[in-house]
């Protein structure tokens, strides 16, 4: 595996284009996207490409992918971590949820099958005893040459930034919906309680360099810059 | 297929919340089930409705599947699925076109033998 500093490229774009415009009388929010069309100019002539999108279900997404002869997958991995089975105690006795136990029931896929993983937000609102675990998980089931595309908030964007869900309406083009959740959700090992939510709170800010280690077994990396406080980022495995 | 009026429908079969069935199912004609069934469940030609009340653990083969319960098990449908708002499915999905209410929870693969995704 080669290391991340040793031939990673950097590029940032300033003023990548994202721009919000709300939609009228609801929820919902349009910004660009340069790491989606980045991957989009990828896949333009790809076909069967096999695609892994770790958001909530949408149908939007699926029929992205599927109109253009592509699979995918579904699998909401924050919805998943909110499963009170994983509630554990770590050896000092703080409330932790247990890594073995979600990787043995979520991202179970043969080694190398995705070439696409659409990781969205997931890493600012996944629980700390998570991340890492879900980032190896993800190395080994992308191929070679694999890309995978996340989405983090940069610290302009206060410790109250919404979980939103993203929808791809266009080729660089995303529809932003706020997740509110419909039942009792674990925040997280911070919160320490389960609560009424109405959705996942940011767990964390990461900086580049927390990106470049947590990513560090990939080939790649690239950062784009946007307007609304979310930095973007492709990596190759 | 919404959900059937009291009293039976001619051509509809129907499974109520409080039955369990244990095994595989297969017939043809229409099934709405909204009981419990864990084995597979083979409508070739015909229509499955799980409803809100229903849960099924096996692979699904039928002609349609609508699913507002809980369904886990690989689908595959020769013309159409339809997940509703509070559906919950864990398994892969094989069929022509399908249709995902929003709330709906999938989890696995869509296979779309024809890109007709409503």
């Amino acid at each position: 595996m080669s290391s991340v500093s040793q031939n990673f490229m950097k590029l940032f774009r300033g003023s990548s284009g994202a721009e919000t415009i709300p939609a009228q009388g609801s929820e919902k929010l349009t910004r660009r996207s340069s790491g989606l069309g980045e991957l989009a100019r990828t896949w333009q002539n790809a076909e069967g490409l096999c695609i892994l999108d770790l958001g909530s279900t949408s149908a939007t997404n699926i029929r992205h992918f599927t109109e253009r002869g592509h699979r995918i997958y579904s699998e909401d991995l924050l919805t998943a971590s909110t499963d009170p089975e994983l509630l554990i105690k770590d050896e000092k006795g703080v409330a932790a949820l247990d890594s073995r136990k979600f990787l043995a029931d979520n991202l179970v896929y043969p080694a190398a099958h995705f070439d696409v993983v659409l990781c969205w937000n997931l890493p600012d609102y996944l629980d700390e005893s998570l991340v890492k675990p879900v980032v190896g998980r993800l190395w080994s089931v992308l191929k070679p040459g694999g890309m995978l595309l996340a989405f983090f908030h940069t610290r302009d964007a206060g410790p109250d930034a919404p979980c939103h869900r993203f929808h791809i309406v266009g080729a660089d083009t995303l529809e932003m919906k706020k997740i509110v959740l419909s039942r009792e959700a674990r925040r997280g090992t911070g919160a320490g309680q389960t609560t009424k939510s109405d959705g996942f709170q940011l767990q964390r800010v990461f900086n580049n360099r927390h990106i470049e280690n947590l990513f560090h077994d990939f080939a790649s990396i690239k950062f784009f810059l946007a307007r609304d406080n979310i930095r973007e980022m492709l990596v190759v495995r | 297929m919404s959900a059937p009026a009291s009293g039976l429908q001619s051509g509809l079969a129907q499974i109520g919340k409080s039955v369990f069935i244990k095994g595989e199912l297969s017939g043809s004609e229409d099934l709405y089930l909204d009981g419990q069934v864990e084995g597979s469940i083979a409508l070739k030609g015909n229509s499955l409705t799980v409803g809100p009340n229903g849960q099924v653990k096996g692979s699904v083969e039928a002609k349609g599947v609508v699913v507002q319960g809980k369904l886990e098990g690989n689908i595959k449908a020769s013309d159409r699925v339809e997940l509703r708002k509070s559906a919950i499915v864990t398994g892969d999905v094989s069929t022509q076109r399908i249709s995902i209410e929003e709330g709906a929870y999938l989890k696995g693969k869509v296979d779309i033998s024809r890109a007709d995704v409503k």
